[in-house]
Parts: C-alpha cells; sequence; structure tokens
C-alpha cells in the first residue's frame, strides 16, 4: 500500500524533451515508474526516450490512458501546463519547476480544484512510493519500503529523513515534497488523512518550515482527525526575521510564521515534534517502539 | 523585490491613484529648486530607504520654509538612518523626497497582499492609519477589516461595500475610498506585487482621498515579465554579499554567528542552521549551493563565508542525491585549490556513495578537513573546531 502512486501509475511528462525532463524521465524510468510518453507542444509525433510524443496533453492522455503528469516546463509556463493538464483530465499533477509567479499559481490551482486535479508543488522534489513509482527528482536510491508516510516542504530534508529512517531499519511508504512556494498544491491536511488512511503507514513524518501557517492548520486537524503518532521537525529555527531563506515562501513576516509558534502547536496536539533535524530518525523509531 | 516610496509613488500615477506631488533629489543643492517648484507653504522632506520606521529614525521632516527644506536635506542625505527594521547598522541615505504638505482631514491605512491560506489577495484595511499595522492587529482586531478577492472574478461592488460598511465610512467617504482601493486591486494584479501598503492613506480637508506613504514588494519570480518594475532596483539597498551570491545561483543569507555553512538545499541549509544552534554553537550564515554543489559554485562559497571576519570554521553539509558525494568530494578538492581556505573545514557527505567520498577525502590527506558521518556528528565537530577544541 502507499498513497497516490504505486507501479501502476502511468505518468506522462509535460517538458518531456528539455534537458530537465529528459535526464529526469529517464532516472524515473530507471527506478521503475511507468513513464508512458510527454507532452512538447510542435515535437508531436517523435520518439523520446523510446516513448511517444503528444503535442497536447489531451492527445497523451486518449493514447497512454495516464492519470498523472510531471511537469518541467519553463517558469513562466507552468501555469498554463497545469491547466492543460486540469483540462485533459488529469488526476494528479506533480509541478517540479521552481519559480513559477505566485499570481500564475493562484489562478492555476483555482482551476484544477475546479476539474478536480490534485496538484503537488510547484517548487518541489515530487512524490514517491518507495521501490514502486518516482515522479520527481529525489535520489531513488536511498527510499526504502517500510512503515513511514513522509510530508516535506524542503527537497533535501526529505532525502535526510528519508536516509535517517532507512539507517534505523525503518523504512518509507510513500514520501511527499508539497514544496517551499507561497501557493502549493496537496498539503499536510490533505495528505495526513491519505497516510491516516493507509494500513501501511505505521507514523508519519511532517519536516516543515518558516512562513506561513500551513503547520498551524496541520496542528488542528491532527487533533481532530489523525490517531496515528505524528513526528515534525521544523526548519529555521535560527532564522532572521524579514529574510527569506531560499524558498519563496519561507520568511517569517512580522511575528508570525515562526518556526517556535509552529513546534508549539504541534506539541500541543502531542505531534513528537524534535528541535534538530538530526534527530528524525532516532525518534520515529522510538515512537513506533513505544506503540508496539 | 522592495522598491522605494518615491518609485512607489511614480507606478500609483500610472494607475491615476492620487498621490502628493514630490521631487526626488540627490543633492541637497536642489533641494531650494524642489521646493520652488512646489510650491505652497509647508513641506515634507522623506529619507528614501527600504525600511518603515523612518520617522522616528529622523528620517521624516515637515518644513514650512525653502531654506528649511535644504536644511533637512542637507542632514538626512549620506546619514545613516537606523529604525526598527534596517537592523543595528542602519542603512545610508541616498536618496531624499520633498513632497508638497497635505491638509488632512482623516486617516486610513489599507493593503493589498497575498493570503497565503486562502490563496488569493486580500485587502486590509483599517480606520487607524499611520499605526504599525501589527501593533492595531494586536490590540484593536475588530479595527481591522480584510476583504479577500478572488483573482478570476476581480474587485467586485460587493468587496467595495465590504469595506466600506466595515470601517463605517461616511455616504461621501464612501465612492472616492472605493474607487482608491479598486485601483490599488488592480496595480497590484497587472504588476505582479507581493504586498502594496499605503500609510497613510489620507482623506483631505476638501475629501480626496490620497496616497501620503506608499511602500510596495514585488513578487522575484514575476520580475522576468515586469521590466519597468525591474529598472527600479536599486542594489545599493541589498547586501553586497547576497547580491553576488545570486549571481552564482547561490542562496545566501548573512547572520551573526562564526560557523560558517554551505548546503545543498534551502530546507537543509535551515535544518544545518538549527542543528549548529542545538549543540551550542552560532551559525554565521545561510547558504544553499543548489543541487548541483559543483568546484566552481563550492569555490565561490568558500569565497563569500570567508568574507566575514566572524567566521571560525565551514561546516560543508552536502546530502547528495542525483549527484553522487565522490564527485561532490572531488568538486570540494577542486575548490579548495581555487581559494585557499585556512580555517578547519568540516565535511559531512551523506547519500549515494558516500563511502568512496570520505576515502577520497581522507586519502587527499589536508590537514584542515575534518570529515563528519552524519549531520549532528558534523555539527558537533564544526562548532568545536570554531572554538579550537578540535585539532
Amino acid at each position: 500500500m502507499s498513497i497516490l502512486v504505486n507501479k501502476d501509475t502511468k505518468v506522462i511528462v509535460q517538458g518531456f524533451t528539455g534537458k530537465e525532463g529528459t535526464f529526469h524521465s529517464s532516472q524515473c524510468i530507471e527506478y521503475g515508474t511507468k513513464i508512458v510518453g510527454g507532452v512538447t507542444p510542435g515535437k508531436g509525433g517523435q520518439t523520446h526516450l523510446n516513448l511517444p510524443v503528444f503535442d497536447s496533453v489531451i492527445d497523451a492522455v486518449k493514447s497512454t490512458n495516464a492519470t498523472v503528469s510531471m511537469i518541467f516546463v519553463p517558469p513562466a509556463f507552468v501555469a498554463d501546463a497545469v491547466m492543460e493538464a486540469a483540462e485533459a483530465g488529469i488526476e494528479l499533477c506533480v509541478i517540479i519547476t521552481e519559480g513559477a509567479p505566485v499570481k500564475d499559481m493562484q489562478v492555476a490551482k483555482a482551476y484544477a480544484i475546479k476539474k478536480g486535479m490534485k496538484t503537488i508543488g510547484p517548487n518541489c522534489p515530487g512524490i514517491i512510493t518507495a521501490q514502486e513509482c518516482k515522479i520527481g527528482i529525489m535520489p531513488g536510491v536511498i527510499f526504502k519500503k517500510g512503515p513511514v508516510g513522509l510530508i516535506s516542504k524542503s527537497g533535501t530534508l526529505t532525502y535526510e529523513g528519508a536516509n535517517q529512517i532507512v539507517n534505523e531499519g525503518l523504512g518509507i511508504t510513500t514520501a511527499v515534497g508539497i514544496g517551499g512556494d507561497p501557493i502549493i498544491g496537496l498539503s499536510y491536511k490533505e495528505l495526513l488523512p491519505m497516510f491516516e488512511a493507509d494500513h501501511e503507514t505505521k507514523a508519519i513524518v511532517m519536516i516543515g518550515e518558516i512562513g506561513g501557517d500551513l503547520e498551524i492548520e496541520a496542528a488542528k486537524f491532527i487533533k481532530e482527525k489523525i490517531t496515528k503518532p505524528v513526528i515534525a521537525f521544523i526548519a529555521g529555527q535560527s532564522a532572521p526575521k524579514g529574510k527569506r531563506m531560499g524558498h519563496a515562501g519561507a520568511i517569517v513576516s512580522g511575528n508570525s510564521g515562526t518556526a517556535a509558534e509552529k513546534m508549539k502547536a504541534l506539541e500541543e496536539v502531542g505531534v513528537h515534534v524534535v528541535i534538530s533535524p538530526a534527530d528524525i530518525g532516532k525518534k520515529v523509531l522510538s515512537v513506533l517502539k513505544d506503540r508496539v | 523585490m522592495n522598491i522605494h516610496e518615491y518609485q512607489a509613488k511614480e507606478l500609483l500615477k500610472k494607475f491615476n491613484i492620487p498621490t502628493p506631488r514630490g521631487v526626488v533629489i540627490e543633492s541637497s543643492s536642489k533641494a531650494k529648486d524642489a521646493a520652488l517648484s512646489l510650491g505652497g507653504d509647508i513641506w515634507v522632506v522623506k529619507a528614501q530607504i527600504h525600511a518603515g520606521g523612518r520617522g522616528l529614525g529622523g528620517g521624516v521632516k515637515v518644513v514650512k520654509t525653502p531654506k528649511e527644506v535644504v536644511e533637512a536635506s542637507e542632514k538626512m542625505l549620506g546619514m545613516t538612518l537606523v529604525t526598527h527594521q534596517t537592523g543595528p547598522k542602519g542603512k545610508v541615505v541616498e536618496k531624499v523626497y520633498i513632497e508638497e504638505g497635505v491638509d488632512i482631514a482623516r486617516e486610513f491605512y489599507l493593503a493589498v497582499v497575498l493570503d497565503r491560506a486562502k490563496e488569493m489577495p486580500v485587502i486590509i484595511a483599517s480606520t487607524e492609519g499611520g499605526m504599525e499595522i501589527e501593533n492595531v492587529a494586536a490590540a484593536t482586531p475588530e479595527k481591522i477589516i480584510k476583504v479577500a478577492v478572488d483573482p478570476s472574478i476581480g474587485f467586485q461592488g460587493f468587496h467595495g461595500r465590504a469595506l466600506a460598511f466595515g470601517l463605517k465610512l461616511s455616504k461621501e467617504e464612501m465612492a472616492p475610498f472605493i474607487k482608491f482601493a479598486s485601483k490599488l486591486y488592480t496595480l497590484y494584479m497587472e504588476k505582479d506585487a507581493e504586498l502594496i501598503e499605503i500609510n497613510p492613506l489620507v482623506k483631505t480637508g476638501s475629501g480626496e482621498f490620497i496616497a501620503l506613504d506608499a511602500k510596495m514588494g514585488f513578487d522575484d519570480s514575476a520580475i522576468f515579465r515586469q521590466k519597468d518594475i525591474e529598472n527600479m532596483r536599486d542594489l545599493s539597498e541589498e547586501d553586497p554579499a547576497e547580491l553576488e551570491a545570486s549571481e552564482y545561483g547561490l542562496s545566501y543569507v548573512k547572520l551573526d554567528g562564526y560557523v560558517g555553512c554551505m548546503v545543498n538545499g534551502a530546507g537543509l541549509a535551515m535544518g544545518t542552521m538549527d542543528t549548529i544552534n542545538y549543540v551550542g554553537g552560532e551559525p554565521a550564515n545561510f547558504l544553499d549551493v543548489g543541487g548541483g554543489a559543483n568546484p566552481q559554485s563550492v569555490a565561490k562559497g568558500f569565497e563569500i563565508i570567508l568574507k566575514d571576519p566572524n567566521v571560525k570554521s565551514i561546516f560543508v553539509n552536502i546530502f547528495g542525491g542525483i549527484v553522487r558525494c565522490d564527485r561532490i568530494a572531488n568538486g570540494i578538492l577542486e575548490a579548495t585549490k581555487m581559494v585557499k581556505v585556512d580555517i578547519p573545514v568540516v565535511v559531512r557527505l551523506d547519500g549515494t556513495n558516500s563511502k568512496e567520498a570520505a576515502e577520497i577525502l581522507r586519502d587527499a590527506n589536508i590537514s584542515n578537513i575534518i570529515t563528519a558521518s552524519d549531520l549532528e556528528d558534523g555539527a558537533r565537530k564544526a562548532v568545536k573546531a570554531a572554538k579550537g577544541e578540535l585539532k
């Protein structure tokens, strides 16, 4: 079991023939992901990585029955690509591209919701179901099967967390990089119940960061709806106010969005919050041991 | 990206939003002509820096003669202005804006900002103009009216009415206020703004609504399609090291500690700072070298970190994924040939091929390179090395 994607998921790639699209698509294929084709307008009919290229998402969906799209198009074209995917009936759109204008994402996400399409990202490493399906840019080798679901705003912290969990002899069901932008698709609130419902997931790791209030919202949700243990780390405890820390959304504005307030909110609802990211793996192990 | 008040007001004018007339000068020799060209018998001289709280720091002065305009300009130009938003070092004033005086009947607050939870712009208004809005929100939250505007329908009449009734405006005030808010929303959307704050928005004695101050920030990701905004960028307002880093695709923020950090990925970079704090040290910076972490970017990273005299050790924390650790290890060795690094460098490489990477670093036998097995070990060693407790 897993959430959202598995070994049977059919995936197309928008921005398939570009440098990033080509490199990461071939990495995904190597991992075992069922990539069934790609879209590059103007290159329809060609073959790339031994797979068909289509001019439009609708053409690709008609011939391949793909349900998921992975997006690598340049920032200025992300909204267009997302809305095209939604229009074509794609069910889940994974947006890897970094630097999409915030205004565009407001419109694109609203349209995706209207069409019933889920989105992940933008500016994210993607989603991976361990040893089955990787849709994104994460190093596949570190993700081994196990009982832990992972939700993270950061790419490299996802790898760090997953690696620690695997090194403790545990592993991952599905890991989702939700992205570090001000406007993102699926977030903690939507993903937590999916992990709650997934039988193989025994614990959930949440990696958050400064900025916005998604973690606070998640804390309220955990209190009401989540029975599985949640382990959390919030990055940016030592970040100064008003400074953007790499991610477009990682900024403490005034007194809101601080790591301290997020950690407090999570602790209050029984989440196991670690102060140091080096303790994620150890904490997961001890929490799971206590439950047995 | 932020712009100056005088630039924000130019932009307001382009959108037919009323502002006082004003002239920006860089030399006090122009002050008298500026005052005379504006006319009237009252002027406001305002220091142009990218920070709020200028009034309290002596960066805003109301004067009554052209002679006083000159004196105020002389005093402000070149001065280092310290406000609660500039940090203790303050900012040097290079431009002042001389404005005509305005007959103020009433002051309001009006802003447009992204509501991240609702995922759409929200207009924030208050009758408590001229105050710090965070303080108003804390003390009297009922005096703040928030109206979210769905971009798919834009600013409608009901949005305007919700603001006007919320603020309990008089009948005469309603139409001009709503018109002002509507235009401000248009500007926000058309220019890809991140924040527009008019504080105060004043009603003049003759009933006109006019932007007395203006603060604007724009979405960096959209600057590529906003050339006029990009042209307003004032590089002197930015930290030179952060600017240099960005030219090489590195994301750098200087902090006050003594352990330099070089990390791949923004989240891990923040996590590394947090770990250094956790083990009792203080990070000197945030530095994300990006996914590639090649010899050139690592060398540039070393160069930027070493410019900070407080740095006593460097912690290189790379999680090798797609880019294998052995290649990164070679990159670090190459980088140390390109830049002279004479303080301890603690290197933690984890992920793909980390064992080979450790061997490469060990075989290179460079005395100031110390390897670490994991994140916490690396942080501890870097802090100890900085304190001279590690050989």
